[in-house]
């Protein structure tokens, strides 16, 4: 019994690393819907990308992994960047259902773009970090990595939101949009500007989930829907609801895992999901910052 | 300071404004006064830049702005209080301030911005930490006035600083008013309370369905017929 408790706390631990990785990826995702009120349902996909971006520079170009993950960033960063220029801005005003279209339409554009770019086959970039042991837990160290990073960039996002100029208008704006111009404030700017933090917080997901998954085209599909659920979940557009829901829905997926099946740990969390939809369809946590 | 000429403004096929000419010299607070519906508001948000000029022109300090972009005026030294305050709820006073204080020449001087503010409205210093949306009117208020005196504004535009509130407070507005013009600001305001305003400014203009209609120092307003029976009841 004892050793059970043993894996028991192991798949906990684990779930809470999962968490910290979640949380990232739903951080991009619910900042862009906190202040521009659109959902970019293709934000796995810039995800995608990213990680295309960053296996290209260092299995194909040879670069050295700092720059390739420093390229991905960027990369992303701009494609957020881009998305919203040419494809959100034009329909900012539209009825949400076609805002929720013009973005889908871009996951299947990516989707199929990358499948003619990169073909079907699965690639990785050969980086496969060692186990560590923390007493007589048995932990990956790229889950490790990916949960410190995703903490410390949380933790940046937060400063960068309470503490600037820039940061203060991003959340401003969430609320009265109308009246920045009587603040001095460019709107199209902060927008493309959080557009592109969006994405840079995507690209940084790339950087994780690239050390730990193999890339195709479709890899959008198996977290895109997740990091989605758990906006939903943590209340759309509410930062530390979304951060919180992370680590709820991370645990339902590690120890429900654990306790009967891999496979049904997902099942059990998108149960839940369902449920908690019943019970409070405007999230856990529904008010805004 | 202020001069606008010949103003021909709306919304869409609507026009709001006609041939509107005022003008607001430093130093001076003038009122613009006049019934709900009159243009008042819409004449604010022209000269913010809100709302485009059909026609006629804007300028301060003798510089023509009809077409600069809206979020450049506030660099010309035009600050605005909007019409039913326009906090952000969720947001702390302080960082209330700080929106208001946003253009690069009024981060220099955050400090000593700040402090002015909060040496005139010490209850903001109180609350500096509490979220806007949760605070009464009148306190919503002074946050408003204080948002804009952030930038260090040549020009103070308030829209209907009194609406809104209870009497008391109305009062106590403005006798704010007064300190403001004391300190030396210009101000150009709107008012529906027509008398109370006229106590406080220099001048004023009658602004009814979008026609200027009547301008003068605020004692012959006060004293004319026309505003005395339509405006004052008596």
């Amino acid at each position: 019994m004892e050793f059970f408790d043993i894996f028991l706390l192991e798949a906990i631990v684990n779930g809470l690393l999962l968490g910290g990785l979640l949380a990232l990826l739903a951080l991009g995702l619910n900042l862009v819907f906190g202040v521009i009120d659109v959902i970019w349902i293709c934000y796995a996909e810039l995800i995608m990308v990213g990680m295309y971006a960053i296996w290209w520079m260092y299995s194909v170009q040879g670069a050295p992994l700092w720059l390739a993950f420093v390229f991905g960033v960027a990369i992303v960063a701009l494609l957020g960047a881009a998305l919203h220029q040419f494809i959100v801005r034009p329909v900012l005003t539209a009825e949400p259902i076609n805002q929720l279209l013009v973005t889908g339409g871009v996951l299947f554009f990516l989707q199929a773009a990358a499948t003619v770019v990169f073909g079907i086959e699965f690639r990785n970039i050969g980086i496969r970090l060692p186990g560590v042991n923390v007493g007589e837990l048995h932990l990956s160290m790229a889950r490790l990595i990916a949960f410190g990073v995703a903490l410390a960039s949380i933790v940046v996002t937060y400063l960068f939101l309470t503490r600037t100029y820039t940061g203060t208008a991003i959340r401003a704006i969430s609320q009265d949009r109308e009246i920045m111009p009587l603040m001095g404030v460019n709107a199209s700017r902060i927008y493309l500007l959080t557009s592109a933090l969006g994405g840079a917080l995507a690209g940084l997901a790339a950087c994780l989930l690239v050390l730990q998954y193999d890339i195709h085209p479709a890899i959008g599909l198996s977290f895109g829907p997740i990091a989605f659920l758990i906006c939903v979940l943590g209340g759309l557009g509410n930062l530390v609801g979304g951060f919180l829901a992370a680590f709820i829905f991370a645990q339902f997926i590690s120890v429900g895992g654990f306790v009967f099946h891999l496979e049904w740990g997902y099942v059990l969390a998108f149960l839940f999901f369902i449920v908690m939809m019943f019970w409070k369809p405007q999230g856990l946590f529904a008010r805004r910052y | 300071m202020l001069e606008i000429r010949n103003l021909n403004a709306g919304y869409g096929s609507f026009q709001a404004l006609f041939d509107v000419s005022l003008k607001v010299d430093a130093g001076e607070s003038v009122a613009v006064i006049g019934p709900n519906g009159a243009g008042k508001t819409t004449l604010l948000r022209v000269i913010s830049r809100l709302i485009e000029v059909g026609s006629g022109e804007l300028a301060m300090e003798g510089r023509r702005y009809n077409d600069i972009a809206p979020h450049e005026v506030v660099s010309l030294g035009i600050a605005q209080v909007p019409e039913g305050r326009r906090l952000f709820p969720r947001l702390t006073v302080e960082d209330n301030l700080m929106m208001g204080g946003f253009t690069p020449a009024a981060r220099r001087h955050h400090r000593e911005r700040l402090d002015f503010v909060y040496s005139l409205f010490p209850r903001m210093k109180e609350r500096r930490l509490q979220m806007a949306g949760t605070m009464s009117g009148g306190e919503q208020q002074m946050c408003a006035i204080g948002r804009a005196l952030m930038s260090k504004p040549k020009l103070l535009l308030l829209d209907e600083p009194s609406a809104g509130l209870a009497p008391v407070i109305v009062q106590s507005i403005f006798e704010l008013m007064k300190r403001i013009r004391a300190e030396g600001y210009t101000v150009l305001i709107v008012e529906q309370n027509i008398q109370q305003v006229l106590q406080v400014v220099d001048r004023g203009y009658l602004l009814e369905t979008g026609r200027i209609r009547m301008g003068g120092a605020s004692e012959e307003l006060l004293a004319s017929d026309e505003i005395r029976k339509a405006y004052l009841g008596v």
